[in-house]
C-alpha cells in the first residue's frame, strides 16, 4: 500500500524532535524540580532555595547586574537605532551590519577580546562587578539595537510629519509618538537582554574575576551535586521566561531577532 | 483683488539631483478651493508639502499673508494637513488623535493682576476646552460617539473622516489634503467630494487639494493649477482649463480630446481634417497649429450636410451617451453623442468656431546640443548618432583618414566640435530593439492626433533629452525603446563661429 | 543647510562613531598584538608571526578548530533539512497544529540557554544515554532548528500560494511540485537558515559544555577553560588565541563586505529591468 502523500506529513519528524527533545525535557525538569533525591513528590528544593541567605543576595546582586545591564543598554542602543532608523543615507544598512558584524565572533573568543583590554588597563581582578557589567553590555548591545531599529524603521515618516504639522515640537513628537510606538522593540529588546545577563555566567566567570556569581551559575554548581535544585532553579527561570513572554506578546509575533533577520 | 493667502516666488526643488519643481509662480487667494492637478510625478505633492513645511524648496519663497515662511517648521505654520494615508497614530484613540493638536497648542491669555495692571501669559487649553472643540470637530465629520474608538477599527472612510476632523480642530488658515480620497472606493469618492466641498463652504477657510483624478478637480475646485513635469501648464477655473486647454498636453489630461495638427490659412480660418474650418482664434497666416475640439463638440449630421464625411468604425456604449469613432479620410474623429449610429455607417460632421481650440503647438522640432566625436558621428542626448559632417562645411568632403576637407582644400579635424543638432519632428523612429538606435529612452507621453500618435521619449542618462515626434504605431507608456534617427535627417550647424579656425 | 543642521548631524554621527569605536576596541586590540612578539597586552614588541605559528602548530588548539568546524556543520546541516522540511508541515497543517507547532518551536528560542543545558543533559542520563557526539549533536539542533524554522516561514508567507496548484494543475505530483517549485522559492529563507545555524552552532558555550562527551573540545570550551581555570596553560597559549580572534574576525569582514557588494549587484539589476 501506498502512503498517500501530503504536505503537512513533513512536519512529523519535527514535531517528533520537539517532542523529545523540547517538551519532554521541560517536563523532566518539571518532575525533578518537584522531587526529593528518593523521588518523591517534594516542594523542599524550593523553600530551601529560598531560605538560604547567600542565595537570596546572590539573587539579588544578580537582579541588579542584569537590571544595570539592560539600562545601559538601551540608554546606548536607543540613540543609535533611532539615529540609524531615520537617517535617508543609502548606505545606512551598512552600519547596521558594522553593530552586529562583533557578534559573528565566537562569543567566548568575544569576551576575551575584553578581558585582555580590562587586563590591559588594569581593571581585570580590580572592579569585577564593574568588568561584568561593562563585558554584558558589550556583547548585548547587539540584542537590544536589533529590535529597536526594526520597530523604529516601521514607524511611517507621515507620522512625524503630522505630529509636526499639529503643532508638535521635537520633545512632544519624541515622547507622545516615537516612544509609545517603539514600545514593542524596547520590550523585546529588554526580554532579549535581560535574561542572558541573569543566565550567562560565561561573562561573569571571565570578567569578575570568579568572584560575581548569577543566577545561572547556581545550576552550574547544583548540576555537579544537586539536580533537584537546579532543575529547580531552572523552573523559575522558565517560568519567568515565559511570563515575561507572554507580556509582551512574543508567542505571536515573530519579533525575536537574535541576527535571524540579518 | 482678493487677498493672497499664500504665494510661490520662482520656487525651484531638486531631490538629490532631480528637479522635481522648476521656477513654480502661483498665488493662492484666501477662502478659495486652489487644486494642485497633474499626473504622479509632476510636482503636486511636493509644492503642498513645501507649503506645510515638510519639504524645503532648493531657491525661491513661500510667502503666506506676504509674510516669509520659506524655513519655518511646520509646527509653526498655522496650515494643517489631511494626509494621503491618513497618518493616523495608530496608538492613540479617535479622541486622543484628533485632540492632538490642541493639547501642543499654547494661546497668550490675558489677565489683570491685583494692581489692575494686565498681563498675558502663555497657557495650554483646558481640558474642557479640548473636550468641547473635539466634539465639535468630530460632528462635523459625523463621528459623534467615536471618541473612544481605536484608529484600527475603523474603515477607511472613518479614518478618513478623523484625519479631517484633526486637521480643521485646529482652525488651521489653510487646509491641505494631499490625494484624501485616493484610498476610497468610487461610490465613496463622491459622497467625500460633496461633504468636503460642503465643509469648505461652512469653514470659510483656504483648501488646498492636490489630486491626479481630473473629474474630482473639475466637480470641486474654485480653481485649479494643472502641473506636469514639474511645472505649471495652466491655472484657472474649472470652466477656462476645459474650455480653453492652453496646451495639448492639459487638453488631452484633462476630459477627452480630438488632437490634430493644423494649419491657418487666412483671418479666422484654420485647415485640418483636410477641410477649412471658421474659428474664433487668430494666429499668423500659415502658423502650424495644434486643434483641440471636444468630442461633444463634435455634431453628427447627414451625409451632404457635414463640413466633414466620414464612416463609423465603432461604436461603444459609455451609460450616458455613445463614444462613435469616424474615420473621415486618413483621419479618427472621436465624437460623444447621445444618439446612436451603426457601425459602417456613413454620416456628415460639423464642429462650430466656438468648439475649435487652437494653440501654439510645443514642438515644432527638436533641438539639441551636441559635439563631433573623432568618428565623425555626433554625441547628444545620451546617444551617438552616425551623421554627415560635410553639411558644416558648404562643398567639403571627408578623405580616406577621416578628416574633413573643406571646399578650399583645409584639413580640419572635427574632434570635439561642439554643434547644434536638429531633427524634424517625423524623422525619428524608435525600436524596442535597445541596440537599433543611437540612444535609449522612455516613453513619457503619447497623444493622439487624429491620423498619427504624437510621443515623447526621454532619454536614459545625464542628459535627460527629449524627442518629439509623430508615429503610426501604437506604443505605451513607460515602454523603453531606443531612438533611430537616419543619417541624412541629423541637421547638423556650427555652434560658435570660433570653432571653425581649430 | 543651516548652521544648527550640520551641527545636529555631527553630533549624530560622532555619536554613532563613537559607540562603534569602543565596540570594535578589543578586536582590534587583539588585532594589533597577533602580529607582535609578546605575550602581555601593553607591552612593545616586533612585528612577528610568532602567535600565528603557535596556533598552527600546537596540535590540541588545531584538533578543537576541527571539532568546532565539524560540528557547525553537521549540526546546521541537519537543522536545515529538519527545519525546513518542519516549516513546510508547519505551513500547511491546520490552525491549531500549526499554533501549537510554532509555540513549541519558539520555546528553546526565547528559553535561557542553560535552562535548555541542563533539561538536555538531566534528560539524557534519565533515559540512560551516556553523553557523546550523538548527544552533543543533538543539543546543537534543539538551538538551531527552531531558527531554520523562523527563517524559512516567512519566504513560505511571501510565496504565492496558487504557484503549487498551478503545478498540480500542469499535471505534476505533490512531491515533484514541491521540490521543482516550492523549494525554489523559499531556497533564500534555506540558505539564511544554514548560515544562521552555523552561527549560532560555532558561538555556542553552555549547551556545547553540558551535552559533550568527555575530552571533547570547541573553540568556546576551551577558551573558557585556559581563561578561567588556568590548568596547565601559559600565557602562550592564551596569545595564540589573539590570531584566532583576528583569523575568525577577518573571515567574518570579508564575508560580510563580500554579501553585502552581492546584495547591491542585485539590487542594481532589478533597478535595470
Amino acid at each position: 500500500m501506498r502512503l498517500r502523500f501530503s504536505r503537512k506529513t513533513l512536519g512529523i519528524p519535527y514535531a517528533i524532535f520537539l517532542l523529545f527533545f523540547v517538551i519532554i525535557p521541560m517536563l523532566v525538569i518539571i518532575f525533578y524540580a518537584f522531587t526529593d533525591k528518593e523521588m518523591h513528590i517534594s516542594f523542599d528544593n524550593f523553600v530551601r532555595f529560598f531560605s538560604d541567605p547567600t542565595k537570596l543576595s546572590t539573587i539579588v546582586y544578580s537582579l541588579v547586574i542584569a537590571l544595570i545591564t539592560t539600562a545601559v543598554c538601551l540608554l546606548i542602543a536607543y540613540p543609535v537605532a533611532y539615529i540609524l532608523a531615520r537617517s535617508k543615507m543609502k548606505k545606512k544598512f551598512v552600519i547596521l551590519l558594522l553593530f552586529v558584524t562583533p557578534m559573528w565572533i565566537n562569543f567566548v573568543l568575544r569576551v576575551n577580546a575584553i578581558r585582555e583590554l580590562l587586563n590591559w588597563v588594569g581593571l581585570l581582578g580590580e572592579a569585577n562587578y564593574f568588568n561584568t557589567i561593562f563585558g554584558m553590555v558589550y556583547d548585548f548591545l547587539p540584542f537590544m539595537i536589533l529590535p529597536l531599529y526594526t520597530t523604529l524603521l516601521k514607524i511611517d515618516e507621515s507620522l512625524y510629519e503630522a505630529s509636526a504639522d499639529l503643532g508638535g515640537n521635537g520633545f512632544t513628537t519624541f515622547t507622545r509618538i516615537t516612544l509609545p510606538l517603539s514600545m514593542p522593540g524596547i520590550a523585546s529588546g529588554i526580554t532579549m537582554v535581560f535574561l542572558p545577563s541573569m543566565t550567562n555566567y560565561v561573562v561573569s566567570d571571565m570578567l569578575g574575576n570568579s568572584k560575581v556569581t548569577i543566577i545561572g551559575k547556581f545550576i552550574y554548581e547544583y548540576f555537579g551535586t544537586n539536580w533537584h535544585m537546579g532543575s529547580m532553579v531552572a523552573l523559575i527561570l522558565l517560568i519567568v521566561v515565559f511570563l515575561s513572554t507572554w507580556l509582551t506578546g512574543g508567542f505571536k509575533e515573530e519579533n525575536t531577532v537574535r541576527g535571524a533577520n540579518i | 483683488m482678493a487677498e493672497h493667502i499664500i504665494e510661490l516666488q520662482d520656487v525651484t526643488k531638486y531631490y538629490d539631483d532631480n528637479l522635481v519643481i522648476d521656477h513654480v509662480n502661483l498665488y493662492v487667494n484666501k477662502g478659495e478651493f486652489i487644486t494642485f492637478l497633474g499626473p504622479s510625478g509632476c510636482g503636486k505633492t511636493t509644492t503642498l508639502r513645501m507649503i506645510a513645511g515638510f519639504d524645503l524648496p532648493t531657491s525661491g519663497k513661500i510667502l503666506l499673508s506676504g509674510k516669509d515662511i520659506s524655513t519655518l517648521p511646520p509646527n509653526r505654520r498655522p496650515v494643517n494637513t489631511v494626509f494621503q494615508r491618513y497618518a493616523l497614530f495608530p496608538h492613540l484613540n479617535v479622541f486622543e488623535n484628533v485632540a492632538f493638536g490642541l493639547k501642543c497648542k499654547r494661546v497668550m491669555n490675558t489677565y489683570r493682576n491685583d494692581e489692575g495692571k494686565e498681563y498675558t501669559k502663555k497657557e495650554r487649553l483646558s481640558k474642557k476646552e479640548i473636550a468641547e472643540k473635539v466634539e465639535r470637530a468630530l460632528e462635523l465629520v459625523d463621528l459623534e460617539g467615536f471618541e473612544k474608538r481605536s484608529i484600527s477599527t475603523l474603515s477607511g472612510g472613518q479614518q478618513q473622516r478623523v484625519a479631517i476632523a484633526r486637521a480643521i480642530v485646529n482652525e488651521p488658515e489653510i487646509l491641505l489634503l494631499d490625494e484624501p480620497l485616493g484610498a476610497l472606493d468610487l461610490k465613496m469618492r463622491k459622497e467625500m467630494q460633496i461633504e468636503l466641498k460642503e465643509m469648505h463652504k461652512r469653514l470659510g477657510i483656504t483648501f488646498i487639494y492636490v489630486t491626479h483624478d481630473q473629474e474630482e478637480a473639475l466637480t470641486m475646485s474654485d480653481t485649479i493649477v494643472v502641473m506636469a513635469d514639474g511645472i505649471v501648464q495652466q491655472i484657472g477655473t474649472p470652466t477656462d482649463i476645459y474650455n480653453e486647454p492652453a496646451n495639448t498636453f492639459v487638453a488631452d489630461f484633462i476630459g477627452e480630446s480630438n488632437i490634430f495638427n493644423g494649419t491657418v490659412v487666412g483671418e479666422r480660418k484654420v485647415r485640418f481634417c483636410g477641410k477649412i474650418f471658421d474659428c474664433v482664434d487668430d494666429f499668423e497666416r500659415n502658423e502650424p497649429v495644434d486643434v483641440v475640439v471636444r468630442p461633444e463638440d463634435v455634431i453628427m449630421c447627414a451625409p451632404e450636410k457635414g463640413a466633414l464625411k466620414g464612416t463609423v468604425i465603432s461604436v461603444v456604449f459609455k451609460g450616458i451617451h455613445y463614444e462613435i469613432t469616424v474615420q473621415v479620410g486618413k483621419y479618427e474623429v472621436v465624437v460623444q453623442s447621445t444618439e446612436y449610429r451603426k457601425e459602417g455607417d456613413v454620416i456628415g460632421l460639423n464642429i462650430g468656431p466656438d468648439e475649435i481650440h487652437l494653440m501654439k503647438p510645443k514642438y515644432t522640432k527638436n533641438v539639441f546640443d551636441g559635439v563631433i566625436t573623432k568618428h565623425n558621428t555626433v554625441e547628444f542626448a545620451d546617444g551617438e548618432f552616425e551623421c554627415d559632417v560635410t553639411q558644416l562645411y558648404p562643398g567639403s568632403h571627408i578623405d580616406e583618414e577621416e578628416y574633413l576637407v573643406t571646399a578650399a582644400g583645409e584639413k580640419l579635424d572635427l574632434t570635439g566640435t561642439e554643434v547644434r543638432v536638429e531633427v524634424g519632428l517625423t524623422d525619428v523612429t524608435i525600436s524596442d530593439d535597445e541596440n537599433a538606435g543611437g540612444t535609449v529612452g522612455n516613453i513619457i507621453s503619447i497623444i493622439y492626433k487624429g491620423d498619427h500618435y504624437r510621443l515623447i521619449v526621454r532619454t536614459e542618462g545625464e542628459d535627460e533629452e527629449d524627442f518629439v515626434f509623430a508615429t503610426d504605431d501604437l506604443w505605451n507608456e513607460n515602454d523603453r525603446v531606443s531612438v533611430i534617427i537616419p543619417k541624412e535627417k541629423i541637421r547638423l550647424s556650427l555652434k560658435h563661429a570660433e570653432d571653425k579656425k581649430k | 543647510m543651516n548652521k544648527k543642521a550640520i551641527a545636529i548631524k555631527c553630533a549624530k554621527a560622532a555619536f554613532i562613531g563613537l559607540v562603534l569605536l569602543l565596540l570594535y576596541a578589543p578586536i582590534l586590540l587583539l588585532a594589533v598584538y597577533s602580529f607582535l612578539d609578546t605575550d602581555v597586552i601593553g607591552t612593545s614588541g616586533d612585528f612577528s608571526f610568532v602567535h600565528y605559528r603557535a596556533l598552527f602548530t600546537d596540535s590540541k588548539v588545531l584538533t578543537m578548530i576541527g571539532n568546532t568546524f565539524g560540528l557547525a556543520f553537521a549540526s546546521a546541516a541537519l537543522s536545515t533539512v529538519l527545519g525546513t522540511l518542519g516549516a513546510l508541515g508547519i505551513f500547511y497543517s491546520k490552525k491549531r497544529v500549526k499554533a501549537s507547532m510554532n509555540a513549541v518551536s519558539r520555546i528553546p528560542i526565547i528559553n535561557a540557554e542553560i535552562v535548555t543545558a541542563l533539561a538536555l543533559a538531566i534528560t539524557f542520563v534519565a533515559f540512560g544515554l551516556p553523553k557523546s557526539y550523538f548527544t552533543l549533536l543533538i543539543g546543537h539542533m534543539v538551538i538551531c532548528t527552531p531558527f531554520v524554522v523562523l527563517s524559512v516561514m516567512p519566504k513560505l508567507k511571501q510565496m504565492d500560494n496558487s504557484l503549487y496548484e498551478a503545478a498540480l494543475d500542469l499535471g505534476a505530483s505533490p512531491a515533484k511540485a514541491l521540490f521543482k517549485v516550492v523549494l525554489p522559492q523559499i531556497i533564500p529563507g534555506v540558505i539564511s537558515g544554514f548560515m544562521l545555524a552555523i552561527t549560532l552552532s560555532l558561538d555556542d558555550y553552555i549547551v556545547t559544555f553540558y551535552t559533550r562527551p568527555s575530552g571533547f573540545e570547541t573553540i568556546s570550551t576551551y577558551v573558557f577553560s585556559a581563561t578561567t581555570r588556568g590548568n596547565a596553560h601559559t600565557a602562550a597559549t592564551l596569545s595564540s588565541f589573539w590570531a584566532l580572534t583576528t583569523i575568525i574576525f577577518v573571515v567574518i569582514l570579508i564575508v560580510v563586505i563580500s554579501a553585502n557588494l552581492a546584495g547591491r549587484r542585485k539590487d542594481k539589476t532589478e533597478v535595470r529591468r
